[in-house]
């Protein structure tokens, strides 16, 4: 190997000899075969291994491990970051294209951070959620233009016949993740959380592995451009199905989950041979335009008989509002607006990290859409792609969004530390991974309840939110962008946003 | 006045009387009425609505109007010429009190769509008359209506409700319905426009409290062809229920369990039919809840209503004495006009209290 193929390591591991009482924890630990053991036990980082997983350090009961950045300095420089110098030479010495995975580590301006909420001081009440009623009950799908009734018998009789609908007791639904991206113990902790919870969980493109079967009314099935694993059981196994056309971390860009990681399981759940690489190709090639999109949303509907909705996943792209505006009149019942900061499973970097917009701009700018259009109510507005806590989701609801998904969130709370690193298939969190002896570290038991109790957190976090507001329904919180004030953004941003800025 | 009893006014006053029968008394009561609650009102906003008062034009649309100058007052007009038949026009009746500055100029205008309008845009005289206020309110800068319905008006102004009573010389209309307002303002400047009752068709809505869903029920409307310039939510409240009971066709406490929406957990415990039609409210009119302390008092030429929203956080009283019912936000406006009252109770959270006139009266 010449010094010109060498990379200087990323993160550098550090053992505290004095500490360490040589138990070999970290190194059956490590999902990427970054510590050995020798044969007095003592542990031998390969620091070039090392992806900061932090599984080690959480797992030494000395914490006598660490790891940190690689101390080694270079030249100081603004502009040449060292991840763009590494990407280069890692590109020199293999010609391949940057693979990473989920959402973008860059810092693209954020706005939500600079979104402020409302408050009620003397002229109207705040409500105390831990007294009075406080709704957050959630109807996913589309909604009647208006509502016709009939008198009769002494009592009013509704006369509209509703189109399907799903009750979520939260406006939270766990994001799109993939059986085979991410581990069978993955996806039934999700199923597991979303019934108790009463939200939903979406099975991403890798179909439905059939101990999920029992979770029918709490899934949403995905319908991709691979179409892994989709069947008429399949559709009849869901509450709502979803057709996903892009995803914001890798708009335009189609799946690809590496032939390692499909194994029996996999392979039977997607309906593909073993050990193949399980390729969704960019597009769908039955939908190459909005009328191709509006016969796949019939035909799902007629596969269905009419009975659950059928949304649309599209990511958040220039046009998105014009876009949406079509999905709404293809007949889709809800629509998931992916934004750049969506988390992926693997994506090539340029594209993770330099396409689409931001989903603060992209759900604003839907829900005006809608409304001028006059189809808002054909249609629920999902916002999906780096809503990082409460106050997040708060906002993007008071912008326009009925209901959020949480995908990086939910991982978190499942043990990811974010390295980034889901596409190998070494996580040693036993998330994005089917080694078994990964996977087994991940109990659905005791991760079921961690996502439990985020949806619980952020639920009651919301509900403080909306007291604070003197709100006590969910519906006076969609859209209402009156009660949202912003710091410093440009005057555009705050025209496209429809928000004012703080101090008016 | 002991320091520790000093009253510190808050909210507004809001006050109805309704005779059944539909015999007009004139504009003193209500104004006594108001009076009694002067200290719920800082004086930069009071009005009146008042329903029978131009009996000899029953049929005739009658649009207050004010306007800043002149030159708005003109394009206006010419905007009425073209669209509409114009009975009779006049400036409004005032009289030159202290309490009132700089008021603005006040006419009104009795008139019917001009057939052929209708006929070319398609549209019912109700429809045309909406589009034409959203017109002038929008477009012409400096000029506002007041009100748009049939045999009856809106009164308004800055200053406190008895003085702007006695500025319109009220004393001298005859109505079977009065409802008044005075303003404690907080979130808009106190302007002539921005008083209420606010008015759309023979819709009158006063209101007392603050909507905190104001962003969204604005937006809703929006959708639904409804401009609120006025800023102030209580527009969204006679725009709601102009929308819900005239356009949508729903029954008046159809449309207050929209504004004051059953809770969830009340519609679980309904019926299954009662079930469906609640759920299916709120799915598609969620939008419309008024969530927010208020009090408020809608009126048309049958009847008038008063309403509190779903958790009660502000007063309104109803009183009852032969065939006149009362609306107050305190029980002493009512006794200081009626002191032997039949019957007299708060209104419940979010259930309305509608009392009719007789079916003869506005035929
Ligand atoms: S887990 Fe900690 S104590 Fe155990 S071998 Fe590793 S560094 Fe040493
Ligand atoms: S899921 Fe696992 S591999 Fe992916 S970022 Fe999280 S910890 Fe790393």
């Amino acid at each position: 190997m010449s010094v010109l193929d060498k990379l200087l390591p990323e993160f550098f591991i550090k053992v505290d000899r004095d500490l360490c009482i040589k138990c070999g924890q970290c190194v059956n630990n490590c999902g990427f075969s970054a510590l050995l053991q020798d044969k007095d036990k003592n542990v031998k980082p390969i620091h070039e291994k090392c992806v900061a997983c932090q599984r080690c350090m959480f797992v030494c009961p000395t914490k006598a491990i660490q790891i940190t950045k690689f101390p080694g300095t270079q030249k100081h420089n603004d502009y040449w970051d060292p991840e763009y110098i590494n990407n280069i030479k890692k590109q020199a010495n293999t010609g391949g294209i940057l693979l990473t995975a989920a959402g973008t580590d860059k810092l693209h301006p954020i706005i939500f951070d600079r979104l402020f909420l409302d408050a009620c001081q003397v002229t109207n009440p705040s409500i105390d959620p831990l007294r009075e009623p406080m709704e957050i009950i959630s109807y996913l799908g589309e909604k009647p233009i208006d509502i016709a009734i009939e008198f009769k018998d002494n009592s009013y009789i509704l006369k509209n016949k509703l189109k399907p609908n799903i009750k979520l007791s939260s406006p939270i639904i766990f994001a799109a993740m993939s059986y085979g991206a991410i581990s069978l113990n993955a996806h039934k902790s999700l199923a597991r959380a979303a019934k108790e919870s009463g939200i939903l969980m979406n099975t991403g493109e890798g179909g439905l592995h059939k101990d999920l079967y029992e979770y029918a009314d709490n899934i949403i099935v995905q319908v991709a451009s691979g179409r892994f694993g989709v069947d008429p059981d399949y559709l009849k196994r869901a509450a709502a199905i979803e057709i996903k056309v892009g995803q914001g971390a890798k708009p335009g860009i189609g799946g690809h989950l590496p032939g390692y990681k499909v194994d029996d399981e996999v392979s039977s759940t997607r309906m593909i041979p073993k050990g193949t690489d399980a390729l969704s190709p960019a597009p769908h090639h039955d939908i190459y335009s909005i009328e191709d999109l509006a016969q796949l949303i019939a035909s799902l509907k007629e596969a269905t008989d009419y009975s659950k909705p059928v949304g649309v996943k599209i990511a958040a792209v220039h046009n998105v509002a014009a876009i949406a505006s079509g999905v709404a009149r293809a007949d889709a019942d809800y629509i998931v607006i992916d934004g750049f900061r969506g988390g992926t499973g693997a994506a090539p970097t340029m594209i993770r990290d330099h396409i689409g917009i931001p989903i603060e701009l992209a759900i604003a700018a839907v829900d005006d859409r809608l409304r001028k259009e006059k189809i808002r109510n054909k249609v629920s507005i999902v916002a999906a792609g780096g809503i990082r806590h409460a106050a997040d989701m708060a906002k993007i609801l008071a912008l326009g969004a009925d209901f959020v998904t949480i995908g990086t969130a939910s991982l978190i709370a499942m043990g990811c530390t974010l390295c980034q690193k889901c596409y190998t298939g070494n996580c040693s969190w036993g998330i994005a991974t089917q080694r078994p002896d990964l996977v087994d570290r991940l109990n659905p038991d005791e991760v079921s309840k961690k996502l439990v109790n985020l949806i619980r957190g952020w639920s009651l976090e919301l509900k403080e939110i909306m007291g604070a507001l003197g709100i006590n329904a969910i519906e006076s919180l969609i859209g209402n962008r009156e009660r949202l004030r912003a710091l410093e953004l440009s005057k555009e941003t705050l025209d496209v946003l429809g928000v004012k800025p703080a101090g008016r | 006045m002991i320091p520790a009893l000093e009253h510190i006014p808050s909210g507004c006053a809001a006050a109805g009387i309704m005779n059944k029968s539909g015999i007009r008394i004139s504009g003193d009561a209500i104004m006594d009425m108001m009076s009694v609650m002067h200290s719920r009102s800082n004086g930069l906003g009071g009005g009146f609505a008042a329903y029978g008062i131009y009996p000899e034009t029953p049929d005739n649309y009658c649009l207050h109007i004010m306007f800043d100058t002149e030159s708005a007052k003109r394009e206006v007009d010419s905007l009425i010429e073209e669209n509409f038949i114009v009975e009779r026009q006049e400036k409004i009746p005032t009289k030159i009190i202290n309490e009132i500055k700089d008021p603005p100029l006040l006419w009104r205008y009795f008139v019917l769509p001009k057939p052929e309008k209708l006929v070319a845009k398609n549209m019912h005289a109700d429809d045309f008359v909406v589009k034409l206020v959203m017109l002038v309110n929008t477009r012409i800068p400096g000029s506002y209506v007041n009100s748009s319905g049939k045999n009856m008006g809106v009164f308004k102004g800055v200053g406190y409700p008895e003085d702007i009573g006695r500025f319109f010389m009220l004393e001298k209309y005859g109505a079977y319905i009065w409802t008044a307002h005075g303003r404690f303002p907080t979130n808009t400047p106190g302007w002539w426009a921005g008083a209420h009752p606010f008015s759309i068709l023979d819709w009158t809505v006063v209101h007392n409290g603050e909507i905190s869903s104001y962003g969204i029920n604005k937006r809703f409307l929006e959708t639904y062809g409804y401009e609120c310039v006025l800023l102030t939510d209580t527009e969204v409240i006679a725009y709601t229920f102009d929308l819900l009971v005239r356009k949508h066709g729903l029954p008046l406490d159809i449309a207050c369990n929209v504004v004051a929406s059953k809770f969830w957990k009340d519609i679980e415990l309904m019926p299954e039919e009662e079930k469906k039609l609640h759920t299916a409210l709120r799915m598609t009119y969620g939008n419309l809840l008024l969530n927010g302390p208020f009090a408020i008092i809608v009126a048309t030429n049958n009847y008038m209503m008063g309403l509190n929203d779903r958790i009660k956080l502000r007063p309104l009283v109803y009183g009852k004495k032969g065939e006149f019912s009362y609306l107050a936000s305190e029980e002493s406006s009512i006794r200081k006009v009626e002191s032997n009252l039949d019957d007299v109770y708060s209104l419940v959270a979010g259930k309305p209290l509608k009392v009719e006139v007789n079916k003869d009266v506005c035929a």
